[in-house]
C-alpha cells in the first residue's frame, strides 16, 4: 500500500533543474566577458563558487540540515556566479570571499535558507563590499589586451602595484564624471565619442556582455522558467526614464539605449530582480516591484554617488515586496460574480 | 459558439489511448456483490430488504432518505445475506453499512416499465429518477433529481453537459460517447425539457475525435438543436465550473451554484442512466469503469455496482509490480487500501498502481516562491501563499487566501519544482479548520446550555423556596393547634405519593394536651424507638436525614414537645430555630422531652448513617435550607416522605442565636458542637 495521496503525476520538474537553466542562461554574458576582459572573470567565478559551496555546506551542517540535497538544488552557485559577475573581475580574492560569505551566511541562511530570505543575497553581498570597499569596487578592467591575465591574476593575488595601467572607471561611472568634470559645458554626445571606451550601444565590450544577458534572460523566458513581467518592466521603467531626460536636455542626459546596454541593466532585469524568493510574485506586483527597482537604479547612478544602482534598486524594493504583493492579489476565479453579489446586496 | 478560456490549468501526458482500442465489455457476473448504501452526496438510504430476502437486478434495497439522497438497487438476482458493515472504497478505509447479495446466476431483472415523462409531470419524473437511483456518475454522485429543478435565478440560460474528461488514463465517458451517443442525447433532451434552458452546450474536449463524432451524429439523429463542442484539451476542463467557464464565459464562485448564475452541468453518463431508467424503466444497476495503469489490457468494463473491486482489476491482468490500485484519476484519484470493497456509483476510473507507472515523490525541497503554482491554478489562488499559512497553521490567514475555493484539481501539486504536496497541505487546513469550527460550535452550544441551566436552576430554587417559605407559614398556622397528628414512624414506601401519606393514621396514641409528663415520657421514648426500628427496617432515607445533628434533635424535641405540649407551645419552625433543650416557656417536662430528642437523635443519625446519600440542595442559601428544613419538617410532622430524590444529605446551618436570622448561619462544625449538650 502506497500511502502516498494525489495527485500521482508530477511534472519533472525541480529546483535543481530550474537553477541549472538560470547558470546556463548566464553563459552567453560570461563568454563575452571573457572575450573582451580576459578570463580573470572565471577566476573569480571560481573563487565565488568554491566560497558559496563551502559556506553553504557549513551552514547547512550547523543548522542541522541534510548537506547533499541542499547542495545540489544548485542555489549557492546562482548566488556565487551572480555576485562575481557584479564585482570587478580584478578585486582581491579576499573580497570576493568577504561578499559571498555574506551572501551565503548572513543573507541567505541567518535568516532561514533557501525560499525563506527577505533580500536577494547576491545583492547583499555586494552593498556590503561596495560600502567597505569602495575604492576596490570601482576599478575596472579595460578591454584586455593578449598578455594582460597575468596582470589580472596578479591583481586578484592582492598585488596591486601597476593596476592603474589595468583598470578604469565603468563607462557609466566616466559618462558621469566627464559630465561632473565639464561643469555644464560638456555634452553627452562628446563624452561618448571616445571610441576607445564607448561602442555604439553603451560601453565597448560591456555592450556585448548585455547582448549575452539578454540572449540567456530571453532563453529563460522562453522556458518559462520566469515570466515576462520583472524584465518587461524593468527595462520599460528604466528606457521611459531615461528617455523623459534624454529628450528634455540631450547634451547632460543619455540616450534610453545607454542605459539598457550599460552598467547591470540587463543583468539586473533577466537574473537579478527576478529573484522569485525576494521579489515580488503576483503578475501586477511584479511589474511594479520591478519598475521601482530600476527608476531606483536610473537615479542613483544618473544622480547618486555609486557607478551604478542596480544593486541598491534591489534591495529597497525588496523591503516593499510583503506590502506589494498584499495589495496586488489578483482576482481570483468568480471574483466578478462576488463582486456583482455583493453590490446586489448592498442596494 | 465562442470557446472562453479559463487561466492556469495543466496538460499532463494523457494516456488516454491505452483503454480505447477495445469496446467497451460487459463484466462478468461475480458471485457476491456488496452494495454499499450510502453511494450519493446526502442521507444514507435505508435498507428496505432483509437478511434471507430473494432480489432481483433493480430491486430497490436502499430506499432514499430525504430529498437529497437517491435509492440504491440490487445488481442481480439473488440472495440478501447480510446486511453489514463493509470495506468502502475509501482513502480512510472505514466500512459502512452494505447489503451483501450472494448472486443466483440468473440475472433476472424486476418487471422494467419504462415511465412516461409527459405523464409523471416534471415533479413525477424527479422523485422516479430518484427512485431509480440516478445520481451524478462524473464522480461528485449528487442526486440527479435535486439538480433538475430550475434555480432561484428562475430559467436557465445554459444546461451544459459534461464530456470533457479531462483526467488522464480516464476514458469510460469517452467509450460511452463513441458507443452511446443516442443515450445521452435522449436523457439530454430529458434534462432539457425538465430545465427549460435557452441553449444546450455538450462540452467535449478535442482529444476524442470520435466522440465528438459520434455525438455530433446522435445530435442530428435526434434532431436536436444542442451544441456539441469541442473544447481545447486541458486539465481540468471536465471541472464543472471551468467547462461552464469554457463554454459559457461564466466564472462561478465556490459561494455560488451555477444555477445562480443559470447554468446547470450533468455528465454525460448521468444522462445516460437517466435516460435508461425513463425509457426503459432500468435503475442505475451498472457504470462503466476504465481499468488501467499497469495492466496487461486496459479497458473499459460495463461492471455492476457492488463488484469486488479485485475482481474488475483481475479482468484487466495487472502487471506483477502492482502495488496498489487508484479510483479515480491520476490527478486527484484516491488509493484504495483494500480492493476487496466494491464499485460504487463513483468508481470512474481504477488504475493499477506501479513505482515505475507513478515514481514515488522526490524528497520535498523548500518553496521558493516561483508562483509556478499560481500560473497553474485554475481559479487563480496563489498556492504558494496558502502553502504558506497552512504550514504555519495561520488558518485565518489560509482562508483570507481563499483556501475554500481550492478544489484540490492537484495542478500546482503537479507543476511545483520544490515537489510539495501541496494539495496534502490545503486538505490539512480545511480539516483543521473544519475541526476547530466543530469545536467551537459545540463549545458555544454547551455554554449556552449551561448558562440556561443555571439560570433555570436559580429561578426553580428561588421559585421553591418562596413556595414552601409560604406553606410553612401555613402549615405552622395549622399545626400550631393540632399538634396531635405528628407522630408516626417512617413511611414505609420511599418516595411514597405525598397526596396518600397525609391520611395515615398516626400509630402512637394520641397525647393529650391534659396528660401527665410521665405518660409523655414514655410515649416519646416508645415513639422514637419505634421510628427508628421503622427507619432501619426499610433502609430508606427519610426526608429528614439530611439534617445536621444539632437539627435533628431540635426536631426531634419539637416532635416530644407536641407530643406532650399544650396547643400554646408549638413553635414557628421557621423562624424560631431554637437550640436542643426546647424553649423555656414550655410548661411541660424538660426533662422528657430532652431524653426523647436524644433518642430520636441518635435512631436518626443510625439511619442516616445506613444511607448515606448526597442529596441536592447543596450550594443553597441560608435562606432556601431554611425553607428546606421548614417543609421536612412539616412533612414529617403530616407524615409525608420527601420524594426519593430528594434525600441525602446536607448539613443545614443552624443558628446558635435563637433570634438570629438563619442567614447569619455558622459553619456545620459549630452546628455539631451546639447539638451536644
Amino acid at each position: 500500500m502506497i500511502d502516498q495521496p494525489a495527485p500521482y503525476l508530477l511534472k519533472p520538474a525541480s529546483v535543481t533543474r530550474v537553477m541549472a537553466q538560470v547558470l546556463l542562461a548566464l553563459v552567453p554574458g560570461i563568454a563575452a566577458y571573457v572575450w573582451w576582459f580576459g578570463p580573470a572573470i572565471l577566476v573569480q567565478l571560481a573563487i565565488a563558487s568554491a566560497t558559496a559551496l563551502a559556506a553553504e555546506a557549513a551552514m547547512l551542517g550547523l543548522r542541522g540540515k541534510p548537506v547533499g540535497p541542499a547542495l545540489a538544488d544548485l542555489s549557492a552557485l546562482v548566488t556565487a556566479w551572480l555576485l562575481a559577475l557584479t564585482l570587478p573581475p580584478i578585486v582581491p580574492w579576499w573580497l570576493t570571499v568577504v561578499a559571498v560569505l555574506f551572501a551565503i551566511v548572513v543573507a541567505k541562511h541567518l535568516y532561514g535558507g533557501l525560499g525563506q530570505n527577505p533580500f536577494n543575497p547576491a545583492m547583499v553581498g555586494f552593498a556590503v563590499v561596495i560600502v567597505s570597499y569602495p575604492a576596490l569596487v570601482s576599478q575596472w578592467p579595460g578591454i584586455s589586451g593578449p598578455d594582460a591575465f597575468a596582470a589580472q591574476l596578479d591583481a586578484i593575488l592582492g598585488h596591486r602595484a601597476g593596476l592603474d595601467a589595468l583598470t578604469g572607471a565603468t563607462p557609466l561611472d566616466h559618462l558621469k564624471t566627464a559630465l561632473k568634470l565639464a561643469e555644464g559645458n560638456g555634452s553627452v554626445a562628446a563624452v561618448l565619442a571616445d571610441a576607445g571606451i564607448y561602442g555604439p550601444l553603451g560601453g565597448r565590450g560591456w555592450e556585448w556582455v548585455g547582448l549575452g544577458y539578454l540572449a540567456g534572460g530571453l532563453f529563460l523566458v522562453a522556458r518559462r522558467i520566469m515570466t515576462w513581467h520583472v524584465p518587461a518592466a524593468y527595462l520599460g521603467a528604466m528606457a521611459v526614464l531615461a528617455g523623459a531626460l534624454w529628450l528634455f536636455d540631450g547634451a547632460s542626459f543619455a540616450s534610453p539605449l545607454f542605459h539598457l546596454f550599460s552598467g547591470g541593466t540587463l543583468l539586473g532585469a533577466f537574473f537579478i530582480a527576478t529573484d522569485p524568493v525576494s521579489g515580488s510574485t503576483t503578475p501586477r506586483g511584479k511589474l511594479l516591484f520591478a519598475a521601482g527597482a530600476a527608476t531606483l537604479a536610473y537615479l542613483i547612478r544618473v544622480f547618486g554617488g555609486y557607478p551604478d544602482g542596480v544593486a541598491f534598486g534591489v534591495l529597497l524594493m525588496n523591503l516593499c515586496v510583503p506590502l506589494i504583493d498584499m495589495y496586488t492579489q489578483p482576482p481570483i476565479f468568480g471574483a466578478k460574480a462576488m463582486a456583482e453579489l455583493g453590490r446586489k446586496e448592498g442596494r | 459558439m465562442g470557446i472562453f478560456s479559463f487561466k492556469g490549468g495543466v496538460k499532463p501526458a494523457s494516456h488516454k489511448a491505452e483503454s480505447t482500442a477495445l469496446p467497451i465489455g460487459e463484466a462478468p457476473l461475480a458471485a457476491r456483490y456488496v452494495v454499499p448504501l450510502h453511494q450519493s452526496i446526502g442521507g444514507t438510504p435505508r435498507p428496505c430488504v432483509a437478511v434471507g430476502d430473494a432480489v432481483l437486478r433493480g430491486q430497490r434495497i436502499g430506499e432514499a432518505d430525504g430529498w437529497i439522497s437517491a435509492a440504491v438497487h440490487a445488481p442481480t438476482s439473488g440472495t440478501v445475506v447480510a446486511i453489514e458493515d463493509a470495506p468502502m472504497p475509501h482513502p480512510s478505509g472505514l466500512p459502512a453499512l452494505a447489503v451483501v447479495i450472494e448472486a443466483d446466476g440468473c440475472d433476472a431483472w424486476i418487471e422494467r416499465q419504462p415511465a412516461d415523462p409527459a405523464a409523471l409531470g416534471p415533479d413525477g419524473v424527479r422523485a422516479y429518477l430518484q427512485q431509480s437511483g440516478v445520481v451524478g456518475l462524473g464522480g461528485a454522485v449528487f442526486p440527479s433529481h435535486a439538480k433538475l429543478s430550475a434555480g432561484k435565478a428562475g430559467a436557465l440560460d445554459e444546461l451544459v453537459i459534461n464530456g470533457a474528461e479531462c483526467e488522464p488514463y480516464i476514458t469510460c465517458d469517452d467509450l460511452l460517447m463513441r458507443e452511446r451517443a443516442e443515450g445521452i442525447v435522449a436523457g439530454t433532451a430529458l434534462f432539457r425539457d425538465l430545465l427549460k434552458p435557452k441553449r444546450v452546450l455538450i462540452g467535449i474536449e478535442d482529444n476524442k475525435p470520435e466522440a465528438i463524432a459520434a455525438m455530433q451524429a446522435a445530435v442530428a439523429k435526434a434532431g436536436e438543436d444542442f451544441a456539441v463542442v469541442a473544447v481545447p484539451t486541458r486539465y481540468p476542463t471536465g471541472g464543472a465550473k471551468e467547462l461552464i467557464r469554457v463554454l459559457t464565459g461564466k466564472e462561478v464562485p465556490a459561494a455560488q451554484r451555477s444555477t445562480d448564475q443559470g447554468v446547470q452541468c450533468f455528465n454525460v453518463a448521468t444522462a445516460y442512466t437517466a435516460w435508461r431508467a425513463v425509457a426503459f424503466g432500468e435503475p442505475v444497476t451498472s457504470r462503466l469503469v476504465t481499468v488501467t495503469g499497469n495492466v496487461g489490457s486496459a479497458r473499459n468494463w460495463d461492471v455492476r455496482i457492488g463488484t469486488p473491486i479485485a475482481e474488475v482489476m483481475a479482468l484487466a491482468a495487472p502487471n506483477p509490480d502492482t502495488d496498489g490500485v487508484v479510483m479515480g484519476g491520476p490527478m486527484m484519484g484516491v488509493m484504495l487500501p483494500d480492493t476487496a470493497a466494491p464499485v460504487v456509483k463513483a468508481t470512474n476510473c481504477l488504475i493499477a498502481h506501479s513505482p515505475a507507472l507513478f515514481p514515488p515523490k522526490p524528497a520535498e525541497m523548500p518553496c521558493i516562491r516561483c508562483g509556478e503554482c499560481a500560473r497553474a491554478c485554475p481559479h487563480q489562488l496563489q498556492p504558494f501563499e496558502l502553502y504558506w499559512w497552512s504550514r504555519a497553521k495561520n488558518f485565518g490567514k489560509a482562508q483570507e487566501y481563499a483556501l475554500f475555493d481550492c478544489i484540490e484539481c492537484g495542478c500546482c501539486n503537479f507543476v511545483c519544482p520544490s515537489h510539495i504536496p501541496l494539495v496534502s497541505y490545503f486538505r490539512f487546513a480545511k480539516s483543521e479548520i473544519w475541526a476547530r469550527e466543530k469545536e467551537k460550535a459545540a463549545a458555544e452550544a454547551a455554554k449556552t446550555r449551561f448558562e440556561f441551566k443555571q439560570l433555570r436552576d436559580e429561578r426553580e430554587k428561588a421559585e421553591k423556596a418562596e413556595r414552601l417559605a409560604k406553606a410553612a407559614a401555613r402549615q405552622a398556622e395549622k399545626t400550631a393547634p393540632a399538634a396531635t397528628a405528628s407522630e408516626r414512624p417512617a413511611p414505609a414506601a420511599p418516595g411514597a405519593d405525598v397526596t396518600t401519606s397525609a391520611t395515615v393514621a398516626a400509630p402512637s396514641p394520641a397525647a393529650d394536651g391534659n396528660g401527665d409528663a410521665e405518660a409523655a415520657k414514655k410515649a416519646a421514648i416508645a415513639a422514637a424507638l419505634e421510628r427508628a426500628r421503622a427507619q432501619r427496617a426499610s433502609a430508606v432515607p427519610r426526608n429528614t436525614d439530611g439534617l445536621s445533628p444539632a437539627r435533628q434533635a431540635e426536631i426531634a424535641a419539637i416532635d416530644a414537645r407536641r407530643e406532650s405540649a399544650t396547643p400554646a407551645t408549638a413553635p414557628t419552625p421557621v423562624a424560631s430555630a431554637a437550640p436542643a433543650p426546647v424553649p423555656a416557656d414550655a410548661t411541660t417536662d424538660e426533662e422528657a422531652a430532652k431524653k426523647a430528642a436524644i433518642a430520636a437523635a441518635m435512631a436518626r443519625a443510625r439511619a442516616q448513617r445506613a444511607a448515606a446519600k448526597p442529596r441536592n440542595t447543596d450550594n443553597l442559601t441560608p435562606a432556601q435550607q431554611a425553607a428546606v428544613a421548614a417543609i421536612d419538617q412539616r412533612r414529617e410532622s403530616t407524615g409525608l416522605a420527601s420524594p426519593a430524590g430528594a434525600t441525602g444529605t446536607a448539613a443545614a446551618p443552624l443558628s446558635t442565636d435563637p433570634h438570629a436570622a438563619p442567614a447569619s448561619s455558622p459553619p456545620a462544625a459549630d452546628a455539631d458542637r451546639t447539638s451536644t449538650p
